[in-house]
């Protein structure tokens, strides 16, 4: 009888697993053949066309490379101390309880309620959509990512390693400097990644911050075209050659979503070894 | 129970030094620590009980004792490690080289500079080989350029690591192995010159080969600080200590020269623990 339930259990994963891993694949196998398709030199020397007529996707692009970096340039130095004071100075004070409460609402709300509240926020008072705006979005989303394994990060460290640089009488901020962020390096790293990962493919935010420019504009203080919305309107359409368009977009953010979690993967596997050397 | 004919014999007790008549508890130098009706609370927990002794000088003072009777939180008084946590106090004097470490005014990042420790498990920092040992030198700022070299070089050579790491002191630290990760952490003790070395249960991960190791570079440290180590091997205490102390239930409860204590115990629980019925 036992038999037969682990044969039983084993046969459900792994079907599971392997319908799990087929919609990958199809949707993998979807997005690159449409994608290459649509994918050419042009794309990124050419500015988002209009309806049929022929061009790129480099201002969206530009624009995502720009709201993504600023995103998190806003966001992790935020995630970065608050998660810093989570594990170092309040572990259990009430308000490090509130904040990490805030912070689980935050990682866990959807992402159209974080467009909603900036466009509410910055959007309605300034009177304009804005690149600036976008960017603001996006370090919302990227603050609780950061936060998160930055915390998390930190308490991995061992506390022996604390204490023993306070037995050399450091004072506690340069032990954080030179002994737990070093140790801590390559997993909030990692948390970068991972935030940026999760940031360049966010749409619903930008919809309602930066909206979307037809043409190349550098302007934070103005509406800039970004991949994931010229996506959104492109699939939607009914013109070929915005189609087209929207899947190379497509095979591009996840090209380089891919290639992020890779690399962070890659960087959680070198801390681990090192974590592992020698012991 | 005194091991002497399994000690090798490069590690006998070094020919006894003078002891002042009738103070069993002074060793090789004058008194360097004078403890006076010292007690120790965790919260509400009273660790250490009216403990009162003289540590000497150039000598390795050893202290033994069932688990949890007390052993760590004496050394942990004596750097004042405790003050990074909140709820631990200590009542009583503490005088090291006649200063009282108690008071409230002494700077505990000097104390700790003055009063070296080194933990059960290895610590090494995130750094490599070289600003390990240098990390206490560049905090105080008591070398560079050359001279750290020259310091890191002579601390390395002390703790015995020299030969074994001269070729790679760019090599993270964590990779050493774990005997010689602690070797690590005793040159980086050592190399600010401390007055005391304190030793928690320096060899308790370790290996026995690594074992003897660190205890002749205890042998041979002992000519320039005052040591004080904790341990649960009693051979070990035998070994390499010239004064050894019984502590139980927080308190102390025996301490005299090691070859009386192990030979000729006072007190009937010092007999009942050596000859091992209990603890
Ligand atoms: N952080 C702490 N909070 C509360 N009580 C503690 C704490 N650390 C130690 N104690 C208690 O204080 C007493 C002495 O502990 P201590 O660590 O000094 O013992 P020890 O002799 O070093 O033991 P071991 O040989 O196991 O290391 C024990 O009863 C222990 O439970
Ligand atoms: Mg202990």
């Amino acid at each position: 009888m036992r038999r037969f339930r682990n044969g039983a259990f084993l046969a459900l994963a792994v079907l599971a697993t392997t319908i799990g891993l087929a919609c990958l694949a199809a949707i993998l196998w979807t997005l690159v053949s449409h994608g290459f398709a649509g994918l050419s030199s042009q794309v990124f020397t050419q500015m988002t066309p209009p309806p049929g007529s022929r061009g790129g996707l480099l201002n969206a692009i530009y624009g995502s490379v720009v709201m993504t970096l600023l995103g998190i340039l806003i966001g992790s130095p935020i995630g970065l101390l608050a998660g810093t004071y989570l594990a170092e100075y309040g572990r259990r004070s009430p308000l490090s309880t509130t904040i990490r409460f805030i912070n689980d609402v935050l990682l866990s709300a959807p992402s159209i309620i974080i467009g909603l509240f900036v466009y509410q926020i910055v959007v309605v008072r300034v009177g304009h959509f804005s690149a600036l705006a976008g960017a603001i979005a996006l370090a919302v989303i990227a603050i609780p990512v950061t936060l998160r394994t930055t915390e998390d990060m930190l308490n991995l460290v061992p506390a022996g390693m604390k204490d023993a640089s306070a037995a050399l009488g450091a004072y506690p901020w340069r032990t954080l400097i030179s002994v737990i962020y070093p140790a801590a390096r390559s997993g909030i790293v990692t948390g970068l990644l991972l935030a940026i990962a999760r940031i360049s493919g966010e749409t619903a935010p930008l919809l309602f911050t930066a909206l979307n420019n037809q043409f190349w504009s550098t302007d934070l203080n103005a509406p800039m075209a970004n991949l994931p919305v010229v996506i959104f309107q492109f699939a939607l359409s009914p013109y070929t050659n915005w189609q087209d368009l929207a899947w190379a977009g497509a095979l591009i953010i996840t090209t380089t979503i891919l290639l992020l979690s890779i690399l962070a993967r890659f960087l959680l596997a070198m801390l681990q070894a090192q974590r592992g050397g020698g012991r | 129970m005194m091991p002497s004919s399994k000690i090798p014999k490069h590690l006998k007790l070094r020919p006894p030094v003078p002891v002042a008549q009738g103070t069993a508890e002074s060793g090789a130098g004058p008194a360097k620590i004078e403890i006076r009706s010292l007690n120790f609370y965790y919260g509400e927990v009273r660790a250490l009980s009216d403990i009162s002794m003289t540590i000497a000088d150039r000598a390795i003072t050893a202290f033994i004792g069932p688990s949890g009777c007390g052993k760590s939180t004496l050394l942990r008084v004596l750097n004042r490690m405790y003050a990074l946590y909140p709820h631990q106090r200590a009542e009583g004097e503490v005088r090291i080289g006649g200063e009282d470490i108690l008071s409230a005014t002494v700077d505990v990042a000097d104390l700790r500079y003055r009063i070296g420790m080194v933990f059960q498990r290895p610590t090494p920092f995130p750094m490599t080989v070289f600003e390990n040992v240098a990390f206490g030198l560049r905090l105080h700022a008591v070398a560079r350029g050359a001279e750290l070299h020259h310091r890191v070089e002579a601390a390395l050579r002390e703790a015995a690591l020299w030969d074994e790491v001269k070729d790679m002191l760019n090599k993270d630290g964590r990779s050493l192995s774990g005997g010689q990760q602690q070797r690590l952490c005793i040159a980086r003790t050592i190399a600010v010159n401390p007055d005391v070395l304190l030793l928690d249960e320096p060899t308790a991960a370790l290996d026995p080969i690594s074992t003897l190791r660190i205890e002749e570079t205890l042998q041979a440290l002992r000519e320039k600080f005052c040591i004080v180590i904790v341990t649960h091997n009693l051979q070990q205490a035998a070994r390499v200590s010239h004064v050894t102390g019984f502590m139980y239930m927080g308190e102390l409860v025996e301490m005299g020269l090691s070859s009386a204590i192990f030979t000729t115990p006072k007190d009937r629980r010092t007999d009942d623990y050596i000859t091992g019925r209990f603890g």
